[in-house]
């Protein structure tokens, strides 16, 4: 081989045309549709979002949703926006036979992506946490026992299930009990929720409360009625052959509607007030059967429907 | 296996399908008890009024649940009574019911359904005698409930006394029972309204609101208005 041979430079390879910044287009194409979407989501759509702002908790509840929303939008869009380019630019070609390219590691776009991901789950995660915490937040005041309470003296509303209607008894009024739930705007309200038979679940819907009613539980949830109308109210734990049709209406009205409702209500229900037990969180079930029990020993028959003991012969 | 073999097979298979579908058919979906019609000769929304009379006992000796407790419904065209709780009336009409309580006490789970709502008056009469409100508490004095929570309709049931013999076979035709009498304006418009006992009545059951209690036919119902 000859020296100059030797010093001769290899053929240089034909320089690839420069292709299009796919990146940059799919960014540009994906940044208006984000930002058009979560104005959408914020500004028309999320005042629409349930349940509402009937209450302090709805009102809570739909920001949450909102929030969520604007930060899940970018993301469904980007995915979609990288799906429609894949598919109109990288097709297959008419005629084209060969393979594509090859895939290479990018480790900018894998930092960028792990990155982001990470800090949008995390912030969801931290934001989720405080909002179930803080006050209107739906794990805050509600359980047995609340990590969070309103000031001052809140409304008590004890809400009783049983198959397959709910009522209401108001402790701060005589502890008279009605069918009717009727609440003032404005006004920080403590149900307190129990079952006197099987397991219920109290679903004020536009007021965003959701708490189960278990026998020998008292279930405290807190909310502010914001504004006066109607909502509805729903079991939503199957209990029986009639849950369907354990529904009603209840009513936000204005304090001094609802304090001339609480007083003629109170007089005009005193005489079964009268024969009620006395108010309490919850209601011992086993009531029923020790007035069975008496009458057993009096030998009176009848129906001596009651809480069976688990050895008793029939269970549904 | 033999052609004729395999499609014996598949012919024994198909009817055995074919049976049970028609079984839950007939069974289930079609059966279920008869529907007592009170709207014969009445023209809905005049204000007319029908006479309902039903009773309840403390058995029903006439089904396979004899233990069970159980409301029957005298039928207006035969006057015989019927084992059933669904009755069809007119709407816009006023119904006068007649309920025959033959069955002893039972106190009711949550008092506050011992006080009548929703009857024209808020009253009822117990063998004539005007009432508004029993106490189940106080003493042997409450069978059942009729109520429509629909309707806001809520009848405690009176029972007879202490010392009664309760009728042992039914549709009761004698014994110690009490006679409530009432009346309730149905809506203007159609639609089903179900109807319940509120005392936990289905002895032998988990919180007494099992067997008799979800059961159509005995303790609950349905009562169709018609426009």
């Amino acid at each position: 081989m000859s020296a100059a041979a030797d010093a001769a430079p290899p053929p240089a390879a034909p320089a690839a045309p420069a292709g299009p910044n796919h990146g940059l287009r799919i960014f540009l194409l994906w940044l208006p549709l984000a930002v058009i979407a979560d104005l959408v989501i914020w500004i028309v759509w999320g005042p629409h979002l349930p349940p509402g702002t009937m209450s302090s908790s709805a009102a809570n509840q739909q920001f949450d949703i909102k929030v969520m929303a604007v930060l899940a939008a970018p993301v469904m869009i980007f995915v979609l926006t990288y799906f429609g380019y894949a598919l109109i630019v990288w097709r297959q070609r008419d005629g084209d036979t060969e393979d594509g390219p090859a895939l290479h590691g990018n480790s900018r776009v894998q930092a960028s992506w792990i990155t982001i991901t990470s800090v949008i789950v995390l912030f969801l995660a931290v934001f989720g946490t405080v909002e179930l915490k803080i006050a209107n937040g739906a794990g805050a005041g509600e359980g047995p026992s609340p990590i969070w309470k309103p000031g001052g003296a809140p409304l008590q509303v004890q809400v009783i299930g049983q198959q397959w209607k709910f009522t209401y008894r108001y402790p701060q009024f005589g502890g008279f009990e009605t069918t009717q739930l009727v609440l003032p705007e404005g006004q920080w309200v403590a149900f307190h929720v129990t079952s006197l038979d099987v397991i219920h679940s109290f679903w004020a819907y536009q007021l965003g409360v959701k708490a189960d009613a278990n026998p020998g539980v008292d279930n405290v949830a807190y909310t502010k009625p914001e504004h006066t109308g109607g909502f509805v109210v729903r079991c939503s734990e199957l209990c029986g052959l009639w849950h369907g049709a354990m529904f009603d209406y209840g009513r936000v009205v204005s304090m001094s509607a609802f304090r001339t409702w609480a007083a003629s209500t109170r007089v005009q229900l005193a005489a079964v007030t009268r024969i009620l037990p006395p108010y309490a969180t919850t209601y011992d079930p086993t009531v029923v059967p020790q007035i069975n029990k008496a009458m057993a020993k009096a030998g009176i028959g009848g129906a001596n429907g009651y809480y069976y003991p688990p050895q008793d012969p029939v269970q549904p | 296996m033999s052609l004729p073999v395999r499609i014996a097979t598949l012919l024994v298979a198909f009817l055995a399908v074919v049976g049970g579908a028609v079984f839950i058919l007939i069974h289930y979906l079609l059966g279920g008890p008869p529907v007592e019609n009170f709207t014969a000769g009445v023209r809905p929304d005049t204000g007319a009024q029908v006479s309902v009379v039903m009773q309840e006992d403390p058995q029903n000796t006439v089904s396979t649940r004899p233990d069970w407790v159980s409301y029957f419904i005298k039928s207006p065209t035969t006057g015989a009574w019927v084992h059933t709780t669904l009755f069809t009336v007119p709407a816009g009409s006023r119904v006068n019911m007649t309920i025959l309580g033959y069955d002893g006490c039972t106190p009711l789970r949550n008092p506050y359904w011992g006080r009548v709502t929703g009857t024209i008056g808020n009253v009822i009469r117990v063998n004539g005698k005007p009432t508004s409100l029993i106490n189940s508490w106080s003493g042997c004095n409450v069978g059942h409930t009729f109520s429509i929570p629909a309707l806001n309709v809520n009848v405690p049931m009176a029972s007879p006394g202490l010392t009664a013999t309760l009728c042992g076979t039914s549709p009761c035709t004698s014994g110690p029972h009490k006679v409530v009498t009432f009346s309730f304006m149905t809506p203007r418009h159609s639609g089903d309204y179900i109807w319940q006992c509120r005392v936990p009545c289905g002895g032998g059951f988990l919180d007494g609101f099992g067997g008799p209690m979800q059961t159509i036919g005995f303790m609950t119902g349905s009562m169709q208005v018609v426009a």
